[in-house]
């Protein structure tokens, strides 16, 4: 099991030092992620998940333990992903298509090869006929998709989502959800997904790790049974006996009042 | 109509100032009429002409003096802790002095040629552009950084894709307010000691008692300002569309 997982997790925690002291985000935590498995980390705000998906793709050190991927220790910016941030971070001077491609762009990857590929993620997501218009022309679903197109169109072998749906509304975000899982299923990247929406990890994930508040440490990883095409409005009763079990554990924790 | 007003207000208060003048009785020498001092600018057109390129001249150098040396200095500030350590305290106690003090001195290492004036409004439009060229340079999210290093961006592919034209419309914030500061500069400069020039001939006039052409001087230089400043405007809006219309379409309210 452990020699075939894509990235692994040992015992890694970390401790911010800021001037008022230091900040322990997270600690003890060990997962393994198979390759091409979908996992969505849910837990309350400040927990550490945005701190363990930056020191797996090798933006913030970790304090202990080893993370490894691909069978790599990662002690550096990691270059073979795709990163969704909560904002869409989209640079204004370009088209959309533009802003799929600068990921091609900075890696020096040839143009033509990869302009059809950045075409096609678009008309997946729904922004086909967008592609010249500039971010400021779209709403937020929409800018936050070229976002993922732009995660996905050099072909990487790993999707790190941190909330991206945070900062959309009810309806995009289960627009959003569907595009990532159509995305996802045509692809079959690995994925890591964060989020501290209960439905939308039962939603999208094969694995869901469920954290307590900080500092946050991995109370319980569930395995997701459903068929997919998952579809909000026709989930089968299993989905709510998930969601309720998390709700439950969390209640647990003190993170959702009791009612 | 909303483009109608400001021209609207002006005229008001044009008119306002030739009935007053003529209501109080107030001598010309005091304070010309409009009407008057539109006239002077007519007449004394070819000598506001000539002093108005001088100055123009010596603005414009002293300006783009202060934009090529500010921009890589503001990189350097942003690039590097130790020299924006060592630099910015300088900075600050140059621009505390005030640059009418220096003027003289100027005049005494220059002479009373072009290159004190061109000095003064470098000086005067300096310190805006490093300063907003360095707030822009800094602006960039760290999220933008994370970003730029998961897709293995080199130090100069973040700095010329990334962090230099997100710095543009901070940078241009600047460059608008240097401009403005230039006209100024440049005049300073030539009260100093000078020849030639609007400063000059504002001088001049005004030992001379001949208010209405003092007037028009001050109207040229305003005219200056305005057309320097909307050159700098309208290089905005081609160089930085994106932030421009961004711009104008939140403030029209037409979405
Ligand atoms: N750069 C940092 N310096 C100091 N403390 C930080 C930093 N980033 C995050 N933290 C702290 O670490 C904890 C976890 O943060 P984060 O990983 O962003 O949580 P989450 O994404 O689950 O909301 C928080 O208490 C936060 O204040
Ligand atoms: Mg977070």
């Amino acid at each position: 099991m452990a020699a075939e997982a894509y990235i692994q997790l040992d015992d890694v925690s970390k401790v911010y030092r800021a001037k008022a002291g230091q900040v322990e985000a997270c600690g003890e935590i060990n997962l393994d992620i198979r390759e091409s498995e979908f996992v969505a980390i849910v837990g309350p705000s400040g927990c550490g998940k945005t701190t363990i998906l930056k020191m797996v793709a090798g933006l913030q050190p970790r304090s202990s333990g080893s993370i490894t991927v691909g069978g790599r220790s990662v002690d550096r910016p990691q270059t073979d992903l795709g990163i969704v941030f909560q904002d869409a971070i989209l640079l204004d001077w370009r088209s959309v298509l533009d802003n799929v491609m600068l990921q091609v762009d900075i890696r020096n990857l040839d143009r033509a090869t990869y302009e059809p590929i950045a075409r096609h993620l678009l008309e997946l997501t729904g922004l086909k006929g967008f592609e010249h218009h500039k971010p400021f022309e779209l709403s937020g679903g929409m800018r936050q998709r070229v976002s993922i197109c732009r995660a996905l169109v050099h072909d990487p072998p790993l999707l790190l989502m941190d909330e991206p749906f945070g900062a959309l509304d009810a309806l995009t975000r289960e627009q959003i959800s569907m595009d990532i899982q159509r995305v996802w299923m045509e692809k079959r990247k690995t994925a890591l997904f964060i989020t501290h929406s209960i439905p939308e990890a039962v939603l999208l994930a094969d694995r869901v790790v469920v954290m307590s508040p900080r500092p946050g440490r991995i109370v319980e990883i569930i395995d997701i049974d459903l068929p997919r095409p998952r579809k909000l409005d026709s989930m089968p009763e299993k989905f709510s006996e998930y969601t309720g079990r998390i709700r439950s554990i969390f209640k647990a924790s003190g993170v959702l009042a009791m009612d | 109509m909303s483009k109608l007003s400001p021209l609207a207000g002006i005229l008001v208060f044009l008119a306002i100032w030739e009935l007053g003048v003529y209501l109080f009785n107030v001598p010309a020498y005091l304070m010309p009429p409009p009407t008057a001092v539109a006239k002077t600018f007519v007449q004394e057109f070819p000598k506001l002409l000539f002093h108005g390129w001088v100055t123009t001249y010596e603005m414009l150098l002293g300006y783009v003096l202060a934009v090529v040396i500010a921009i890589p200095l503001a990189i350097g500030i942003t690039s590097s802790h130790r020299f924006d350590r060592f630099i910015t305290p300088q900075l600050l106690f140059f621009q505390v002095v005030p640059k009418v003090a220096i003027a003289p001195l100027f005049l005494v290492w220059f002479g009373v040629g072009t290159t004190p004036k061109v000095l003064v409004a470098f000086l005067i439009s300096f310190f805006p552009i490093v300063i907003d060229a360095a707030v822009g340079l800094r602006s960039m999210s760290s999220e933008m950084t994370d970003l730029a290093r998961s897709m293995g961006a080199t130090r100069w592919q973040l700095f010329a894709r990334f962090r230099l034209p997100t710095s543009l419309p901070y940078l241009f914030s600047g460059l608008k307010v240097a401009a403005t500061l230039s006209v100024a500069g440049a005049v300073v400069g030539e009260f100093v000691g000078a020849d030639k020039g609007l400063g000059y001939l504002l001088l001049v006039t005004n030992s001379n008692m001949e208010t209405a052409l003092m007037f028009a001087t001050i109207v040229a230089l305003t005219v200056i300002g305005l057309v320097f400043f909307y050159v700098v405007e309208f290089l905005e809006a081609f160089l930085i569309p994106w932030h421009v219309t961004h711009r104008v379409r939140e403030g029209s309210g037409t979405m």
